[in-house]
């Protein structure tokens, strides 16, 4: 009977947070799709608050996915290779290094937001150019990927791998795309799933080196909210939603995946 | 280089040191020559250096300032490993996961830019040569211990290197397979002909598959030598009791004699000091009636191990004395017996430091 009750409790206690949690989100993607979110929705449902933020921001929300995706390709191009380095290399100034990368963690975004415009003002093309939040998105992101990538060499014994590579004859380039990036692919998924998630969602840095041309999907969220119809905005929340979700629910299953290995 | 297959490279390692990063000496300046074909095994207990020294002849590791690696005269010492030539097997096998089991023994070849046609061929000799036939397409994590460790063999030996390096090829495997494996790689080794060296801790592996052996302690060579000699005459008290079991007296000498509570030992070679340490094996110890021996004691306890007895004598020596006697002796605990133990089996050690 006792532990009923506390069954029950502990129940209602974990349903209240969830509805905490879910009853705005389901709140917010209601009022995209009602005529008139004051009347609710009895006034009817429809999807023009959605296309009309589509006609808005189809721009900024393909910015924000060329954005994400090159993000994406540079911390490959960099991280994956810098992982390997630093498990393969070893010693105090890997792991200095490894700090210096893992830093933007720690440093909130104004802040590394700032030290960007100030070292590049001078640059005004670049300043005004999309290169310039990814580069503020690549500096946020690359701790995730080289991190994830670093976590599975620890796992699989890269070292050795590679030098039982390199007695077999192969030289350094060869053996990372025979025998390390094979091997650390499952890092390098979890990691590109990460990097892309939050390069979408990221609000702080972008805020403050984002112009009127080069807005990306959170921008365009905040000045959706500032600047128009509430169910304009909730509109865009959904957009929001269905790009994201499926990232996020990929990046779990992934998790899951490697946890039942 | 072009090294013919069944000889391999012969190896000098000159003056070779290491000193790691932190400071830590894990190898003293060691000088060794190795000879086309032979098998030259490095023993000692963790942390002996003996890893170490592979690496350095490997590539892996660069030896302190003023050493030198050379492989048939040639100075190879800034060479990185993948130009060495040399086959390894790693004590965990450092396999690649994401090929299959003939592709892991192919790749050497493919790197060498062998035509596949004549890399499937050589593959295939390989696994006839290992006993893995059946096992080509599976996956590394499909393997066995044992089977893991015929597949790193195979890997190493397909590109014909000039000197085949071992790390404790054995020491993950389970025992009984340890020694059938063992029977399997001394063969093998012996059929290819190639310069060997094999690291282990292990000093029956050492014994069997060594034409020579390097006994390592605390970063130096303690003694080199084949099996017999190390075992026979060990150069010091570490070397004896590392190899074997080994009966160790303290003791002073008159006129060739060990001097000692169970009676006067004749001893051969150098009697002019005072006093010695002396090394006497277990199995040479020869068990007689008390006063057939010029040595006796009282047996304390004998245990029967099945090709041999084990007994332990009191009185004999200041310290307890373990003596191997066939199993046919018939003696039991309490009993007084006579040792009767040839002159030449008392080695003489240095004195301690």
């Amino acid at each position: 009977m006792r532990d009923r009750l506390i069954f029950t409790a502990q129940l209602l206690f974990t349903l209240l947070v969830a509805a905490f949690l879910v009853v705005p989100a389901i709140l917010s993607i209601t009022a995209g799709i009602t005529v008139n979110y004051f009347q609710g929705i009895r006034s009817g449902v429809t999807l023009q608050w959605v296309f009309q933020v589509w006609e808005l921001y189809a721009g900024t929300i393909l910015l924000s996915f060329v954005i994400a995706f090159a993000t994406l390709v540079v911390t490959l191009l960099a991280g994956v290779p810098a992982a390997y380095a630093l498990h393969v290399r070893g010693g105090r100034l890997s792991r200095i290094v490894e700090e210096v990368i893992t830093l933007p963690l720690a440093i909130p975004g104004l802040a590394i937001a700032l030290a960007l415009l100030l070292t590049y003002q001078g640059f005004s093309d670049f300043r005004r150019s999309w290169l310039f939040i990814l580069t503020g998105h690549v500096i946020f992101t690359m701790p995730f990927m080289v991190r994830s990538v670093m976590a599975v060499f620890a796992t699989v014994d890269i070292k050795t791998l590679d030098e039982g590579a390199a007695s077999l004859g192969a030289a350094p380039w060869r053996r990372f795309l025979d025998v390390i990036v094979p091997n650390a692919v499952p890092g390098i998924l979890a990691g590109s799933l990460m990097v892309v998630t939050l390069s979408l969602g990221e609000f702080n840095l972008t805020w403050m080196l984002h112009t009127p041309l080069t807005k990306t999907l959170p921008i365009g969220l905040a000045d959706a909210y500032a600047s128009m119809r509430l169910e304009v905005a909730s509109a865009y929340t959904l957009i929001f939603f269905v790009m994201i979700i499926p990232l996020l629910v990929a990046m779990q299953l992934f998790a899951d995946k490697e946890q039942a290995r | 280089m072009n090294v013919a297959v069944g000889h391999g490279a012969a190896v000098r390692v000159e003056s070779c040191g290491k000193t790691f990063a932190d400071g830590t000496r894990a190898l003293e300046p060691a000088t060794l020559d190795i000879a086309r074909g032979e098998t030259l095994v490095l023993l000692g207990p963790s942390g002996c250096g003996k890893t170490t020294m592979l690496r350095i002849i490997a590539g892996l590791e660069l030896p302190d300032r003023g050493g030198k690696v050379l492989f048939d005269g040639n100075d190879m010492t800034s060479v990185p490993i993948e130009q060495r030539n040399v086959g390894m097997v790693f004590q965990s096998y450092a396999l690649f996961p994401n090929m299959s089991v003939a592709d892991n023994i192919g790749y050497g070849l493919k790197i060498r830019g062998m035509p596949s046609g004549e890399r499937t061929a050589r593959v295939a000799e390989l696994v006839a040569l290992t006993n893995i036939s059946g096992l080509e397409n599976r996956r590394i994590d499909q393997l066995s211990g044992g089977q893991r460790q015929r597949v790193a063999l195979a890997r190493a030996v397909a590109i014909r290197p000039g000197i085949l390096l071992l790390d404790e090829p054995l020491t993950a495997l389970d025992a009984a397979l340890r020694d059938r494996l063992r029977g399997e790689l001394n063969r093998l080794l012996r059929a290819l002909g190639i310069t060997t060296i094999y690291v282990t801790h292990d000093q029956s592996e050492a014994m069997e598959l060594g034409d020579r052996i390097v006994v390592m302690q605390k970063g130096s060579i303690a003694q080199i030598g084949t099996p017999r000699e190390i075992y026979f005459k060990p150069r010091n008290r570490f070397v004896a009791e590392f190899i074997g079991a080994a009966n160790i007296i303290e003791s002073p000498i008159e006129n060739g004699h060990l001097v000692l509570p169970g009676g006067r030992q004749p001893i051969g070679g150098d009697v002019s000091m005072a006093s010695a340490v002396a090394m006497i094996r277990p199995e040479t110890i020869e068990v007689v009636a008390a006063a057939a021996a010029p040595l006796s004691g009282t047996i304390d306890s004998v245990s029967f191990i099945g090709d041999r007895q084990r007994m332990v004598v009191s009185g004999a020596s200041s310290k307890l004395l373990t003596v191997d006697a066939p199993n046919t002796v018939k003696a039991e605990a309490g009993e007084r017996i006579g040792l009767l133990i040839a002159p030449d089996a008392v080695r003489l050690l240095p004195p301690e430091d």
